[in-house]
Parts: C-alpha cells; structure tokens; sequence
C-alpha cells in the first residue's frame, strides 16, 4: 500500500504545482465551437490578457454541453448562443448575469448542383421544406449546440418535429462540431446549417455553397453569462467578470467588430443595442 | 506557427510525466508480482493484463467526473489542466507497462530466483535485482508505455478540454484541424507525431540492443 500512499501524495505535488504554475489569473471559459473555430477568441483574447494579466481558458463545446459544464462548476464564464437553453440556465438560477455581445446569422449552405432547388431563396422554412421534399442528404449537427437547437427550430416549423427527423434516411445527425458537419455536408453533397462565422473561416469548402440567407427566422445571438455567486462559489467570478465587462465595453466591442476573415467582418457588437 | 512548438513541446511533456509516473509505480509492482506470493496475485496479474486494453474515453470519462468541481476530487480544481492530462494518461500506461514487467520478471525469476535469495536475503531485496536483470525488457515497457500515451487523444481531450495554449497536444489538434478543415496542418502535425514516434522507437531500441548486449556479456 506504500505505493498508493506514493501515488496520492504525488498527485498532491501535482495539483500544488499546477496551482502555482498555472496563473493565479486565469478562467475557463466555456464557450462554442463557432467562436472558437471562426478564430474570434484567439484574435480578441490576447488584448484582454495584455490589457488585465487574465488568461482566459477557452473549452469549446457546443451550447448544450458548455452550459452543462457550467452547471457542474467547471466554468467560471460562459459565451454561448441558444437563446432557450440560455432561458432555463437563467431560470435553474445558475447565472447572475446575461448579457449580448454580438450577432451574425445562420445560413443554409447546400451543393452548387442544388437537387432541391433552393439556392437564392431567403425563406429557410420553404427551403427545408423543399429539401425534405426532394430527399436531397441533410447533415445535422446533432451534438446539442446553438445552431443545432436553432436547425431543431426551423425544422419543427417546417412541420418536422425531432422524432420525424430521425426516422428520415436523407436526414444524418453526425453528432460533432460545425467543422465536422460542414466537411461531412461537403463530402456527401449535403445541405446544413451553419453560422456564417465559421463559414467563412472553414477552409475546406468543396462545392458546398451559401443557399438561403438573409431570413430574420436565422438571427444568431452570441450572450455572456455570469455564474451566479451562491450556486458557483468556487468559480472565479471576479476575474470571469472582469472579462464580460470587457467583451460589452467599447474596447471588448471594437475588437469584435474588428476581427476579419478574407475582408468580412464575422461578428457585429450588438451590446449596446442587442438584437 | 508560434504554437507549433508549444503544442508539440506539451505532447512529449505530458506523455514522458505520465510515462516516467507510470513506470515508477509498475516497476516494483510488476516484479513484485513476479517474486512475492500472496493471496490474490493471481487475480491481480489477470486484472493488470486485462487493463492492458483499457479504452482511453472510458478513463477519460471517470476521471472527468471524478475531477469536476462537483467531483470527489473537484477541490484540486485540476480538470481541464495539463496535470488532469498527465493523471488520464498514467492510468493508461501504467497496466502495459507493468503487465509487460511482469511477465519478464516471471521469466527471470524462474531462472535466477533461487540463486537471487540463496544466501539468505529476502524476495524483497530481490525485487531491484530482478529489475536489474531485465533491465533491456524495461526500455521496452517503458517504450510501449510512452507509445501508448503520445499517440492518445480519447483521455486528453475530455479531461484537458483541448485548449489553446494549455492542454494542447498533437493528438487533439489534429482532430481539432480535421474538424475545422484544415486538413494540411493537421497532415503535418501527424506527420511530426509518426515522426516523434518512430525516432524515439529507433534510438531506445538501438540503446536496448547494446543494453541487452553488455547485460549477457555479465550474466
């Protein structure tokens, strides 16, 4: 037993370097992977530090997980975009703040040879219709994030409830990142749903193409949530919030407003009028 | 490319923490298991060769849970750290590497046992003897051992989280990279990694040989 007794105090030694090493000031920011994946983080994120000492931890999941890993306390912030699911996170009591930093949209990206007929259009309810219509594939994220909940949405206003979707061949729920179901929308000549940020800065394209864009039903919201102090206590929340006060300040907003990919502005600052 | 570095530099980091954890437990262990006798060794070796095979998400998963902050172990405030990393991949490596002593302990034990105690010293003093005798099978576990935990993404990427500039390896970016589409970085990356792996392979085994050489001329 000498060697668990060894095992234990090394793994002691291990959590009080990482305790020292590991800077005092740092947070883990649970976070989607639109922000993280369009680059938006790892462009903004440096000039926070520079400017507070903060180091900000980014662990990109999808909405559904990153409020999960919230609610278990192994967050100290969140940057998420589901607004129903932000609402019962609300609700549960789990955060104390929750504030909009910025917008884009969703926009249905489909094969240039079009077999449902849809590209041009700006009504994303007629188009799923019609993809549904023509069976033409259709990747699904299926991993619970924002834009799987806001696909989930315009589906069911499509007259196609989750349940249905399931059962249907054409409809193929990949369970994995925006990354992951573009490229596999890409590969099987697929339509998906994808916010435009990561769009823009995916680099492995094919022949998938921008179908219908520019419905209202697309808006994408991006909000910060503080965790709430009585339910959180071990979050770093003094530091968490140094970082949302950022993200809405004019500096935070500038910055966002900033970032670019190949000449486009990928997120608008939307906290002083949020959409 | 700044990260290049950083990330490959994290990989070997992690991996030879948790290698050289690992083979700090499995070496007394594993010959120990080979000298002592005791009620339940038998059940013990079969379950160490049985972890041989542990899935790394399973190890992952346990260790996310039992390291949140609502865990048992929430407290430490290690998950998503390069430490929670080290501890996921010690586990993983710390059966091969001790299944892999055992059984060349068992070999040497059998053929030098009664000498090795003959003059009255103890199975306990044995134990670093044994160690001594096979010290060429050693490179090899520790080897297998390390291959196992470089080339890991399953445990890693739950329980680091894959972040930037923290609890990034090779393995996670590639799959990161794939995911993003970014198919030529994370061609390189694998490439650096087979790389790693083979050259590494290639320098222990060739100092193995001459270890193996050197250790017959005294026996």
């Amino acid at each position: 037993m000498i060697n668990l007794r060894n095992i234990l105090a090394l793994v002691a030694i291990l959590a009080a370097i990482n305790a020292s090493s590991a800077e005092e000031h740092s947070i883990v920011l649970a976070s989607t992977t639109s922000v993280e994946a369009s680059g938006l983080l790892a462009n903004i994120l440096p000039q926070f530090t520079a400017k507070t000492g903060i180091k900000v931890n980014v662990v990109a999941q999808g909405t559904g997980k990153a409020l999960d890993t919230a609610r278990r306390g192994d967050a100290d912030l969140l940057l998420v975009h589901d607004p129903d699911a932000e609402q019962d996170f609300m609700d549960e009591g789990h955060g104390s703040s929750r504030r909009q930093i910025a917008w884009n949209d969703f926009i249905i990206l489909g094969p240039s040879a079009d077999p449902a007929h849809v590209k041009g259009g700006s009504d994303s309810i007629a188009a799923l219709k019609a993809i549904a219509t023509s069976q033409a594939p259709f990747v699904s994220r299926g991993d619970r994030s924002g834009t799987n909940a806001a696909e989930l949405r315009l589906w069911s206003y499509a007259g196609y409830p989750p349940d249905q979707l399931a059962k249907e061949k054409w409809y193929r729920d990949i369970g994995g990142g925006m990354g992951q179901a573009l490229s596999a929308a890409s590969a099987m000549d697929a339509y998906t749903l994808s916010d435009r940020g990561t769009w823009l800065s995916f680099n492995n394209k094919g022949s998938l193409v921008v179908a219908i864009e520019g419905d209202p039903r697309l808006l994408n919201r991006y909000d910060v949530i503080e965790l709430d102090p009585q339910k959180h206590a071990g979050a770093k929340l003094v530091a968490a919030k140094a970082f949302a006060d950022w993200l809405v300040s004019p500096e935070g907003q500038q910055a966002i407003g900033a970032y670019q990919v190949n000449g486009q502005r990928l997120f608008n600052p939307s906290a002083r009028s949020p959409k | 490319m700044g990260d290049f570095f950083e990330i490959v530099g994290l990989s070997i980091w992690v991996s030879l923490a948790a290698t050289a954890i690992a083979a700090g437990v499995s070496l007394p262990i594993g010959a120990a298991l080979a000298i002592f006798r005791f009620r339940g060794r038998r059940l013990i070796v079969v379950l160490v060769n049985a972890f041989f095979g542990l899935p790394p998400v399973v190890v992952g998963l346990v260790l996310y849970l039992a390291l949140s902050r609502s865990g048992p172990l929430g407290s430490l405030a290690l998950l998503f750290t390069p430490t929670a990393m080290v501890i996921a991949q010690a586990i993983l490596a710390t059966p091969i590497i001790m299944a892999l002593v055992h059984r060349a302990s068992e070999r040497a034990w059998a053929r030098y046992g009664d000498e090795l105690t003959s003059d009255g010293a103890t199975r306990l003093q044995a134990v670093p003897q044994i160690l001594m005798i096979i010290r060429a099978d050693l490179v090899t576990a520790v080897l297998a051992g390390f291959g196992r935990t470089v080339s890991e993404v399953g445990a890693v990427i739950l329980v680091g989280g894959n972040i930037r500039g923290l609890t990034r390896t090779m393995t996670t970016t590639i799959a990161l990279q794939t995911s993003q589409g970014d198919l030529s970085l994370a061609l390189a990356l694998g490439a650096v990694l087979v790389g790693i792996s083979i050259s590494i392979s290639a320098t222990v085994f060739a100092l193995a040989g001459g270890a193996r050489t050197a250790g017959s001329d005294e026996v």
